[in-house]
């Protein structure tokens, strides 16, 4: 059954977003994370028209952690501390990214831009969390304990330091202000929540206890993805808030299913889990950057 | 149905010769309006008309003009990145070629140019001073592109006579055909000359639901904004509810 898109212009089969959206869904009730690396790709892939994919999946993703947060508000694992300074350099990033959107766009790279440094990001992290998670189970495997909640580095000895009790950490406000810029700007740039590279940022470089990560993280990606949607909507005019409502409708239903699944599953194999498909998307991105386009040619419509 | 009322305005024209005469050469479509509703997987319109005697019909439908910019990737350090760009100007957004006989037979060269008939005789403004061979290049591209998204047609669509004067085509548009005001333009050729010829527009427009959703979208951007991120909001909220004590 197709339906048609009032602001991205094309009829696209419901089931095809469902489906889409149900297998977000799965994504972001295992891991935590907002699923955005996975929908925008695939709604370009099945037509939707670039820029409408980056807005629309914002407009998508408010829904999604609105529904994810709740679910971890009531079992406490929120650290609305740590969130607040997060949000602050969030907001700040996504009105740069969104921007930026706008200045990539008009000379012609935005999707290089996207693809490169989204690639660097991935797998940089990617290594890092599958380096971690092998230890981690190693570590489980010979019964050796861990002795500190994490490592101290560099980053330990920047100024401005404050006390986060729900995470149990006592580090600079500038660690967790920057990290939420860098994610606003990516989902500024891309439409992402940034899930992707905010969990495992927070766990490896803040060293946030595991739990309370995911919910901090969504709820932090509601404003920002609200912020997103909202500049998007003014500046390019390009979300589509039936796209958005129909990919919602399976990414509730697949987080049901996700979430399931992770409770069944260990922490470190499913942190090694995410690593390996965080490394997968890195090698596709790489891949297609490297490989030679279907056309090396392609058109954008100037507005009138 | 459409058929159905075809035939009867052709029957009735058939039927009437003094109307024939007096009006040389008409052409008409089955409908003036495309209406893209939630549903539209695309659309057909039936173009039909009379000619004054023996003689070839070709009909060129082209859709709302538009600037496009065209990029070419070249490899830098390993990677694809776009390099070079032309920018054209009042580029068709939909392009369709119909006739009743092939184009090599009925309409030399120098017709098809004047006319524009064909892709290869669009008159496109193009940015900047690049060289003619380079631009050529990029039209073609262009055209390319636009062939592969069924925007613009491959190879000309058929027109069928009944009998001698009278002619029908069946035009479709696409489920992505774009939105705006399109232009028929209906030559009688003969001789290899033009004849005679007469335009008719057609009109592809969203209507209902979608087409007030866009208004808004355009007219009150902050509050669709903000209207978007409150309903994705409430249906979060209202997923969550089932899971509760989950």
């Amino acid at each position: 059954m197709e339906i048609y898109l009032p602001i991205a212009g094309v009829s696209i089969d419901v089931f095809v977003l469902l489906a889409l959206g149900t297998v977000v869904g799965v994504i972001s009730g295992v891991f935590g994370v907002g699923g955005g690396f996975f929908l925008t790709p695939f709604l370009i892939f099945i037509g939707i028209p670039h820029t409408v994919a980056v807005a629309s999946s914002a407009n998508q993703l408010v829904g999604a952690s609105v529904s994810g947060t709740l679910a971890h508000w009531r079992r406490g694992n929120l650290d609305l501390h740590m969130a607040a300074i997060l949000l602050v350099g969030g907001l700040a990033g996504s009105a740069f990214g969104v921007w930026l959107f706008g200045v990539l766009r008009s000379i012609g790279q935005i999707d290089l831009a996207i693809s490169l440094s989204y690639a660097a990001m991935l797998s940089l992290l990617g290594v890092l969390m599958l380096i971690e998670s092998v230890r981690a189970m190693l570590r489980v495997r010979s019964g050796v304990r861990r002795r500190k909640l994490h490592q101290h580095n560099w980053l330990h000895g920047l100024p401005f330091k404050v006390r986060f009790r729900r995470s149990k950490l006592y580090i600079s406000a500038l660690l967790p202000l920057a990290l939420g810029f860098i994610v606003g700007v990516l989902s500024g740039v891309m439409g992402l929540g940034g899930g992707f590279v905010m969990v495992p940022a927070m766990i490896y470089l803040l060293g946030m206890p595991t739990v309370v990560v995911p919910g901090t993280s969504l709820f932090q990606i509601i404003f920002v993805a609200a912020a997103v949607t909202v500049l998007q909507a003014i500046e390019n005019g390009t979300v589509d808030v039936l796209l958005a409502l129909v990919l919602l409708v399976g990414a509730v239903i697949g987080a049901q299913f996700g979430s399931r699944v992770s409770a069944r599953l260990r922490g470190e194999h499913l942190r090694a889990l995410l690593a390996v498909i965080v490394l997968a998307v890195a090698a596709k991105l790489c891949v297609d950057l490297a490989s030679s386009p279907a056309s090396i040619y392609s058109l954008e419509m100037l507005a009138p | 149905m459409i058929r159905g009322a075809v035939l009867v305005v052709l029957l009735l024209l058939a039927a009437s010769p003094r109307g024939l005469a007096a009006e040389a050469f008409s052409a008409d479509l089955s409908s003036h309006l495309i209406a893209i509703t939630t549903g539209f997987t695309g659309a057909s319109v039936v173009l039909f008309g009379a000619t004054d005697g023996p003689g070839d019909v070709i009909a060129v439908v082209r859709g709302p003009e538009r600037a496009i910019v065209v990029r070419r990737k070249s490899r830098v350090a390993g990677l694809w990145v776009n390099t070079h760009e032309v920018t054209f100007y009042g580029v068709p957004s939909f392009y369709a070629l119909y006739s009743s006989r092939p184009l090599a037979e009925i309409a030399p060269p120098g017709m098809q140019a004047l006319h524009q008939i064909g892709v290869d005789n669009l008159r496109l403004v193009k940015s900047d001073a690049q060289s003619p061979e380079e631009s050529e290049i990029f039209r073609k591209a262009l055209i390319a592109q636009e062939q592969s998204q069924g925007l613009y047609g491959k190879t000309p669509g058929r027109i069928i006579f009944l009998g001698d004067r009278l002619f029908r085509a069946t035009i479709d548009f696409p489920k992505n055909v774009p939105t705006g005001a399109y232009h028929f333009e209906v030559y009688l050729v003969r001789d290899n000359a033009v004849v005679s010829g007469q335009t008719t527009p057609l009109v592809v427009s969203q209507i209902g639901v979608d087409a007030d959703v866009n208004e808004f979208a355009e007219r009150q951007a902050l509050a669709y904004g903000l209207l978007a991120v409150a309903g994705a909001a409430m249906a979060g909220w209202l997923a969550s509810l089932p899971f509760r004590n989950a």
